[in-house]
């Protein structure tokens, strides 16, 4: 961490929002453990994508540590150069002193943007800009007036509000603020103080022997009727289906939606990347690029929430739609 | 220590004040809070004569506004907190940034506790809603283990208040949305886990289904007790076992834990249960003002007595009890 640099190059600024522009695509931070290698050629393959934006670090389980502090800077040097925007995260459930000291190292560094993902980030951050996580419940204009006050330039929106809900946020949206939308991945559904991994390999957390190293994209869990239902990751439990907003663009466009967030997977998150953005830029229509998608998933789609039904149902796409 | 006590309507608040409560927590009749059931809660005029009941007993009352307001809906959880004030109730438990910065403001008399929906794990946290808020209470939700609540509390600017005994939230309060994942209603949203709205109770030949949101959470056999399908304690199949793979069906008692958490700095402990009968709320505050009481003249000696745990098992979900996170090897 090189603190003398007093300009940071990738800080966000955000757009003069008269003229609705094209929203950028963002690469959520892996919410998976993989190793250190796979992580490297991952962000390799990020640095030669169409994403604008790429969010870094852990923000599940403090524990796992293939990918060092050192090593995340590494990376965000490297796509910095690469010409994106590099934003750390921080962890989601912070519990111990230890994982407070390594938030604290995020937050008091100021050549990277941070992602606050509690509360307790947001302190540390002292009114130094910040996006607010989906983590964070960001559920109405008065909370996103107080977070704006404190510092928030971007917000990413609960996975379980609306485009309704989001059309009247996005109206009364304090200036200066970004909209960034959770569009595709596994959505998260719930943390636990509890290591659901580990309690499924019978062993106890504190000897968790990194297995979760062993599900690059999660544990499944099935209904006893076999419907594949949830994904376990350590302590998170996210949807075993991947949500899928390809069709709402040209909604989130007209509400003016800033950031697309795409939630890396094991594998084929440049072809996700790369339909998004044709599909932004005009190259392609909807309806193709979403059977290309639904070929990438492991567990099928939903987008049951941006229509205000249950996450886990699928609407489909209006016929004719372009 | 404070013993709060759950009133999820009039019987169930004379109960907890009859019984030893030194405060009860109740909510309006509506989806400002986190037991939005039906027949449950309160109406002002039903609060207002609960409290009048309360207050001749030197019980305190907090109400909760827990729940997540969304665009639109704003105006009704505003109203909520001025109907408070005006009842002049001892603490609100909110949640919502917005909520209690509404609250802050319009009526900076009225005494802030965070609910356990607030999520807020963590002193830094705390630190931020005592500052901007000027909170005086958090109520820490069931993730950290009794070391952890220990250098929360040693840290913290504001009272910590644990819960003791009651139905087991496996998740982060106010970050679990497992349920509308299932049924479109969450906690957060609708102010209720698992809505009754959407079980299906389906007799099979081999016995009987319980489905939430038509999602297969538990296949009971012929006789088996049958439990309410709460979503996180359903048996699943994980790489080919078939179990509870994410909670038993299982109440936390951590009654065995007042000396360290009374030692800890501990202001108040809380019993779950809104939702649950006058006949629960009766018993379990009984037994644990009991408990305080023996606690106190006692500290040095203090032991569950054998009768409490048993009775207080027989009241828990899936007649079983644990201390859930407090107790690391539960993690």
């Amino acid at each position: 961490m090189s603190s003398g640099r007093s300009t940071p190059s990738t800080m966000l600024s955000p757009s003069s929002d008269s003229v609705p522009q094209r929203p950028r695509l963002s690469v959520g931070p892996i919410s998976y453990y993989w190793p250190k290698d796979t992580v490297e050629a991952f962000y390799d393959r990020v640095a030669e994508s169409s994403a604008d934006i790429v969010y870094l670090g852990e923000t599940i389980c403090s524990k796992r540590n293939q990918v060092r502090w050192e090593d995340w800077l590494a990376i965000a040097e490297r796509l910095a150069d690469a010409g994106k925007e590099v934003v750390l995260s921080t962890l989601a459930l912070l519990e111990a002193e230890s994982e407070l000291m390594r938030l604290r190292s995020i937050c008091s560094q100021e050549r990277f943007m941070v992602e606050a993902n509690d509360l307790g980030a947001i302190n540390l951050m002292r009114g130094r800009p910040f996006v607010v996580g989906h983590s964070v419940n960001c559920y109405n204009d008065r909370t996103l007036a107080v977070l704006a006050r404190q510092g928030m330039r971007r917000w990413v929106l609960p996975v379980e509000l609306t485009h309704e809900a989001l059309a009247e946020l996005q109206a009364a949206r304090p200036d200066g603020v970004e909209t960034e939308v959770f569009a595709y991945g596994r959505l998260p559904l719930a943390y636990s103080a509890r290591c659901f991994t580990a309690r499924a390999r019978n062993l106890p957390k504190d000897d968790c022997r990194y297995c979760c190293i062993d599900y690059p994209d999660g544990l499944t869990l099935s209904t006893q009727d076999d419907n594949r239902f949830l994904a376990l990751n350590g302590i998170q439990t996210q949807s075993a289906r991947t949500v899928n907003l390809i069709g709402e663009l040209p909604r989130m466009r007209e509400l003016g939606v800033d950031i697309i967030r795409i939630s890396p997977q094991s594998s084929g998150t440049d072809e996700v990347i790369a339909l998004y953005h044709r599909v932004l830029t005009g190259e392609m229509d909807r309806a193709e690029a979403m059977a290309d998608l639904e070929r990438l998933m492991p567990t099928g789609s939903c987008n049951g929430y941006w229509h205000g039904a249950a996450g886990m149902e699928r609407e489909v796409l209006a016929v004719g739609a372009a | 220590m404070e013993l709060v006590c759950p009133a999820g309507n009039l019987p169930s608040l004379k109960a907890a004040v009859d019984n030893g409560a030194n405060a009860v927590y109740l909510g309006f009749r509506d989806d400002t809070n986190a037991r939005h059931f039906a027949g449950l809660n309160f109406t002002p005029a039903k609060m207002a004569d609960g409290i009048a009941y309360a207050r001749r007993k030197g019980v305190r009352v907090f109400v909760a506004l827990n729940t997540f307001p969304r665009p639109g809906g704003f105006e009704r959880w505003q109203q909520a907190v001025d109907r408070a004030a005006e009842l002049k109730v001892d603490a609100l438990i909110a949640a919502d940034i917005g909520v209690l910065d509404y609250a802050s403001t319009r009526h900076p008399d009225l005494a802030l506790h965070l609910s356990v929906q607030t999520s807020a794990t963590n002193y830094e946290a705390l630190r931020f809603y005592h500052e901007h808020f000027g909170v005086r209470r958090a109520v820490l939700p069931r993730v950290l283990s009794m070391s952890q609540v220990r250098h929360v509390v040693e840290n913290s600017p504001v009272e910590i208040e644990v819960f003791g005994f009651g139905s087991l939230c496996v998740m982060v309060e106010g970050r679990c949305i497992l349920s509308s994942y299932a049924t479109g209603r969450s906690p957060n949203t609708y102010g209720a886990c698992s809505p009754a709205s959407h079980v299906e109770w389906i007799e099979t030949p081999q016995g009987l289904d319980t489905r939430l949101g038509g999602v297969l959470i538990q296949r009971h056999p012929k006789g088996e007790n049958v439990g309410y399908p709460t979503l996180c304690k359903g048996t699943f199949c994980v790489d080919g076992h078939t179990y509870h793979a994410i909670e038993d069906p299982i109440s936390l008692n951590a009654m065995e834990l007042l000396p360290e958490l009374a030692e800890a700095g501990v202001k108040a402990v809380k019993i779950e249960g809104r939702q649950r009968s006058p006949v629960y709320v009766a018993q379990v505050t009984r037994i644990w003002r009991q408990a305080l009481d023996a606690f106190a003249r006692n500290p040095g000696g203090f032991k569950p007595r054998p009768e409490w745990t048993a009775e207080l098992g027989k009241v828990s979900e899936g007649a079983q009890t644990t201390l859930g996170a407090y107790h690391r090897p539960w993690q």
